[in-house]
C-alpha cells in the first residue's frame, strides 16, 4: 500500500479571500514585468509545463531501476552521481551537484533543507509542500522518526539514521532498499515501486505486491 | 536590509506533524505556477544570484506568516524594488509606470529548456589546498555573524567529522551580499546526534551539514 493513501490531507493555507488577494497580485506583477519588457509571458508557460510534465519524480525512479538492476551503474551512481545521472538525461537547474546515498538494513538515508527548500529538481521535480514547510524542516535534523511515523514508515531500532541537510548547492538523492520479491521484474516495472518519498528518505519503495492489480 | 534570518528552521520546536501529499500534488492554488515561473525567469535576467534571492525572502519579517509561494513573491517584489527595476507604485498599480531599467538578458521561451539543462554550477576552480580530509574532527563557528549564511543555528559551535570534500564553491555569504563569488572548499560535516542535541537525542542519528571552510577550525 502507498504510504500516502492513508494521509490525503489537503495543505492549503490560504481561505478564498487570500487566494483571490495572492491571485491579482501575482497577475498585477506579471503584467508590469512584462510591460516593463523584463520576461517574455510563453517563458512562464514553457517553466510550468516543464516541471508539470517532464521534470519530475519519474526521473529520479528511473535512475533508482537502473541502479538496482546494473550494479555497474549503482557504483558510478556513489562515485559520481552527477554524471551517473546525466548518462540519463537528467541534470541542470538545482542538480549541477548531485550526491546519491544509498539505504540499507542498516543505514536509513533522509534529506531536508532546514534552512529553506533545496531539492533534486531535475530528478525529482518541485519539492511538495510538506518538504518547504516548517514540521518537516524542524523536526528532521531531530525527530526524524517520529516524522517517518507521519508518513507510516516504522524502521527497526537498530536501523542507523543519516539525515543530510541540504545546506549549499549540492543536492541529494536517496536510494531506497530494493523490495523484497522484486528480482524478476523489469527495469521499467522496477521504476514503478520507486516512489518519490522513498527518494527523500521518507518512504520505501513499494513492493511488487502493491501494483498487482487487485484480484477479483 | 536586516540579516535577521526567519528561515533557519532545523531543531525549532512546535510546528506540529508532517501533512503529507500524493505526488501529482505540485500546487494548491492557480497563482503558485506562475509565482514559481515568474521567479525562474527573473532568475534568469541575472539581475541578482540565487544567494541574493534566498537572503531576501529569508529576512522578510513576515516569512512565518506566509506560504511558500507567497515568500516566493515577496522575495521577488523586493528584489525587484529595491534595484529600481519596479516600484511600488507600479506593483499598486498593476501596470507599467516608469521607464525601464536595463538588464542583461530576458528570458525568452526559446531559452528556457536549454536554461534548466545547463542550471547554473556553482563548483569553482580554486588555487590553495583543502584545510581538511575526510576524517579529521573539526569544530564549527560558534559566534552569530551579522550577513547572510547557510550554516544553521543547530550546528553552530559543533564537534564534527569531515566526511566528503565536495569540491570549491561559490561562497553563499559572500555571494548573497553582491562581493563576488570567493570560491571555498565545501566539506560535508556529520555530527552525531548527542553533540547536537544532548544525551536524549535519537540513538544511531547523525546529520550532515555541507559547510565551507570558513564556518569550520581544526579540532584536533
Amino acid at each position: 500500500m502507498h504510504p500516502h493513501d492513508d494521509h490525503s490531507h489537503h495543505n492549503d493555507h490560504s481561505d478564498h479571500s487570500e487566494l483571490g488577494e495572492m491571485d491579482l497580485r501575482v497577475r498585477a506583477l506579471e503584467t508590469v514585468l512584462t510591460q516593463k519588457g523584463y520576461i517574455d509571458p510563453a517563458a512562464l508557460d514553457v517553466l510550468i509545463d516543464a516541471y508539470q510534465t517532464r521534470i519530475g519524480p519519474r526521473n529520479g525512479a528511473r535512475v533508482v531501476a537502473r541502479a538496482w538492476a546494473d550494479p555497474a551503474f549503482h557504483d558510478w551512481l556513489m562515485r559520481d552521481a552527477t554524471a551517473a545521472i546525466a548518462s540519463l538525461g537528467y541534470g541542470g537547474r538545482q542538480g549541477e551537484h548531485m550526491v546519491a546515498v544509498a539505504n540499507s538494513a542498516a543505514q536509513h538515508h533522509m534529506v531536508v533543507c532546514t534552512l529553506c527548500s533545496c531539492y533534486p529538481w531535475p530528478v525529482l521535480g518541485l519539492p511538495p509542500t510538506w518538504y518547504k514547510s516548517a514540521p518537516y524542516r524542524s523536526r528532521a535534523v531531530k525527530d526524524p522518526r517520529g516524522v517517518l511515523a507521519d508518513f507510516d514508515v516504522h524502521l527497526p531500532e537498530t536501523t542507523a539514521i543519516r539525515v543530510w541537510d541540504s545546506t549549499a548547492e549540492v543536492r541529494y538523492l536517496v536510494i531506497p532498499q530494493r523490495p523484497v520479491g522484486s528480482e524478476h521484474l523489469s527495469e521499467v516495472e522496477l521504476a514503478n515501486l520507486v516512489t518519490r518519498d522513498s527518494m527523500i528518505g521518507t518512504g520505501l519503495a513499494l513492493s511488487p505486491q502493491a501494483l498487482r492489480p487487485k484480484a477479483a | 536590509m536586516s540579516d535577521r534570518t526567519h528561515a533557519d528552521l532545523g531543531g525549532q520546536p512546535g510546528f506540529g506533524p508532517v501533512s503529507p501529499e500524493p505526488e501529482g500534488e505540485l500546487f494548491h492554488a492557480a497563482w503558485e505556477p506562475r509565482a514559481l515561473a515568474l521567479t525562474l525567469a527573473m532568475g534568469a535576467t541575472d539581475a541578482w544570484n540565487i544567494d541574493t534571492s534566498r537572503r531576501a525572502r529569508e529576512t522578510l519579517p513576515n516569512y512565518a506568516a506566509l506560504s511558500y509561494y507567497a515568500i516566493w513573491i515577496n522575495g521577488l517584489e523586493r528584489l525587484l524594488t529595491e534595484r529600481g527595476l519596479v516600484s511600488v507604485e507600479e506593483l499598486g498599480a498593476g501596470r507599467a509606470r516608469q521607464i525601464s531599467l536595463p538588464i542583461d538578458r530576458v528570458h525568452k521561451a526559446v531559452d528556457v529548456m536549454p536554461a534548466l539543462a545547463r542550471g547554473s554550477p556553482t563548483a569553482r576552480p580554486i588555487q590553495r589546498a583543502a584545510r581538511f580530509q575526510p576524517g579529521q574532527p573539526v569544530r564549527t563557528r560558534s559566534e552569530h555573524v551579522a550577513h547572510h549564511t547557510r550554516l544553521p543555528g543547530y550546528a553552530h559551535g559543533k564537534l564534527g567529522t569531515i566526511e566528503r570534500l565536495q569540491g570549491a564553491h561559490v561562497f553563499a555569504d559572500a555571494n548573497a551580499h553582491g562581493e563576488g563569488e570567493q570560491p571555498q572548499w565545501l566539506y560535508s560535516v556529520v555530527f552525531d546526534a548527542r553533540e547536537l542535541w544532548g544525551p536524549d537525542a535519537t540513538a544511531g542519528l547523525s546529520v550532515a551539514i555541507d559547510a565551507w571552510e570558513p564556518y569550520l577550525e581544526a579540532a584536533d
